[in-house]
């Protein structure tokens, strides 16, 4: 009976959203099609047939994916020419992180303000020493043979971190009434803005050492560190102003008329309300600045992309490409999927009802 | 009822001749259009002033110059003797003492009904947050709806936030209120509620400014009432001659406008 019932509600429900006039069913038709040609054969190919175990390509009987491949470089994926006695530092850095951010997700946690101060401040630190070693007894590990995923990963989150107290101050600025602080906010964020990033990072890799004095150079991370930051804060400014604007006027007026001072005003009632509502434009500015970090491959850095197209060229390893994109596009759709869905999550957390 | 004529005497008396505010010749334009003509007035402490006129006639601008949301250009303000000018301190200390309640309310969505109260003594008045809490928690009960303090502004009917928003006005302990139509908004069976806390405000000795259209609070909360038009004001008397005896043409055609129904 309640199974019964079920199937014409499903029936009712395909008549309504998948039937509900000739187009729709010629579209459903069509996407069915599409959904048939494509899945069965790419899940045949990668996990049907596909080889998983192994140490050479022989290992691959090349009817499906041979992920052999992947495992036979996942360090170099994962950590790029990172010597390996030393990718213990790398590992411990990430269990660090992931330590101090699963108890902000857990609600009851009482030192959250604590622990979010340790990850912005003391985290990289503790991070940045053991990344680079030179100190503590660690051996020196140049940041030139950093790569793969650590790499992409250090990019993106000092960009991410970086850019978005930049960003907030620049959008502040550009509607600051002192003329020359939003002049100066206005002329960088479209300098930023109006450059490719791509550009951004060639003249921090080749041009930008052109101007120091002789002897002075900055690591080339550094340099391109910098770059992804001011690029992406730019980024940011602009979808903080649009939130920013949309913070009723009567806000600041009962701040102010509270006798609340401008920091105030800002940070306790109008930027909250301003960056819950931009969240999607914020995420979506660091998923586009995670995928974009792919570009360090032009100025000589190896990040996940780049490490799937080195090992793409090596001599016994050749053909394999395909399943290198795949595995790369996965770990990037991964990221990019979580942080889409936590920004729903916190979407959904900060509706207050207004 | 009974209770109001009962103690209006008592408030009367405490009316001094101690001006808190006092405005001469303040002229204010926005572009072009000039709102505020040539306006002159004294508050004295613990008088209650309710400012009516047609819309347009710059009396929310008026009252908008005293806590400087607005800026006026030509003229002088005196709040408790000190007077506003641009200078930032100036407007800040002023405002500490100033309370206003807006006519939407402007509670902060994103906070609770108690952050909202605690918000300004805890940053301004630099009050530990269980003072802070305690204090506000009394003026909620004084505006009767402690209950609501763990709720977000959006959760709360028009009138309950437009009490809440004089009681987190009331936190600050300011010596001034202004109320910028603070009914205007509120569906009728709202604006009683809200009516009742200013007049027990107004029991109390507080000063008050106040932009309406009710006159029935005017003639029970009043000292004076001030009728503006054209960014003047154009007539100034007690609540009674005020409506029984109006002397100008314009004041007898607002009042015949809004006491027809």
């Amino acid at each position: 009976m309640s199974l019964n019932g079920k199937s014409i509600d499903l029936l009712r429900w395909m008549k309504s959203n998948l039937f509900s006039s000739s187009l729709n069913t010629l579209l459903t038709i069509i996407s069915l099609w599409i959904i048939y040609v494509s899945v069965p054969p790419f899940i045949q190919w990668a996990l049907l047939d596909a080889n998983w175990v192994g140490s050479s390509r022989d290992d691959c009987s090349r009817e499906g994916a041979c992920w052999v491949y992947i495992g036979f470089w996942f360090k170099q994926i994962m950590y790029g020419r990172y010597p390996e006695t030393e990718v213990w530092r790398v590992n411990v850095s990430y269990i660090l992180l992931v330590g101090a951010l699963i108890p902000l997700f857990i609600s009851g946690f009482k030192h959250k303000g604590l622990l979010t101060l340790f990850l912005l401040f003391v985290y990289p630190i503790i991070s940045y020493f053991l990344f680079i070693g030179d100190s503590f007894g660690l051996p020196l590990v140049e940041t030139s043979l950093w790569g793969g995923l650590f790499l992409t990963l250090v990019i993106s989150l000092v960009g991410i971190v970086a850019s978005l107290p930049i960003g907030i101050l620049l959008a502040l600025g550009r509607r600051s009434s002192m003329p020359i602080v939003s002049a100066i906010s206005i002329g960088f964020i479209e300098i930023w803005r109006g450059v490719p990033l791509i550009t951004v990072l060639f003249m921090s890799s080749v041009m930008f050492p052109l101007f120091l004095p002789e002897g002075m150079n900055f690591d080339k991370l550094i340099r391109a560190l910098v770059g992804v930051m001011l690029f992406s804060a730019a980024y940011i400014a602009e979808v903080v102003r649009g939130g920013l604007q949309a913070v009723p006027k009567g806000q600041i007026e009962a701040a102010e008329a509270l006798g609340m001072s401008y920091w105030n005003t800002m940070g306790l009632i109008v930027m909250p309300q301003a960056l819950k509502m931009v969240i999607p434009g914020i995420v979506n500015s660091f998923i586009a600045l995670f995928k974009d970090t792919t570009l360090v491959l032009t100025i000589g850095l190896f990040d996940l992309l780049g490490t799937i197209q080195i090992i793409g060229t090596n001599a016994d390893w050749l053909g394999f490409h395909i399943e290198g994109y795949v595995f790369t596009a996965f770990i990037f759709w991964a990221f990019c999927f979580g942080m889409s869905r936590y920004s729903m999550h916190l979407e959904k957390k900060l509706h207050t009802g207004h | 009822m009974s209770e109001q004529v009962d103690v209006q005497p008592n408030i009367e008396q405490s009316i001094s001749n101690d001006p808190m505010i006092k405005l001469n010749g303040v002229h204010k334009w926005f572009g072009d259009f000039h709102v505020l003509k040539d306006i002159n007035l004294t508050v004295n402490r613990g008088e209650r002033i309710v400012i009516c006129g047609p819309s347009g006639s710059g009396k929310s601008t008026l009252i908008r110059c005293i806590n400087h949301l607005e800026e006026h250009q030509q003229g002088q303000i005196f709040v408790e003797g000190t007077e506003l000018t641009g200078d930032l301190k100036h407007v800040e200390q002023i405002r500490r003492e100033v309370g206003m309640v807006f006519q939407q309310f402007n509670l902060f969505p994103h906070l609770t009904i108690l952050d909202n109260l605690t918000l300004a003594p805890i940053w301004v008045r630099k009050l530990p947050k269980k003072e802070a809490e305690e204090l506000a928690m009394k003026y909620l009960e004084r505006v009767k709806i402690p209950e609501q303090a763990n709720k977000y502004p959006g959760q709360l009917s028009g009138g309950q936030q437009q009490r809440v928003a004089i009681a987190r006005s009331l936190c600050m302990n300011p010596k001034i209120m202004l109320f910028d139509e603070p009914t205007s908004a509120l569906d009728p069976e709202m604006i009683k509620e809200v009516l009742d806390a200013m007049i027990e405000l107004a029991h109390e000795g507080m000063t008050m400014l106040c932009v309406t259209h009710e006159m029935g609070f005017a003639k029970t909360v009043a000292n004076r009432v001030i009728f503006m038009d054209e960014g003047q004001i154009i007539e100034e008397k007690e609540p009674i001659e005020f409506f029984n005896n109006p002397q100008n043409d314009r004041t007898k055609l607002f009042l015949s406008q809004i006491l027809a129904h």
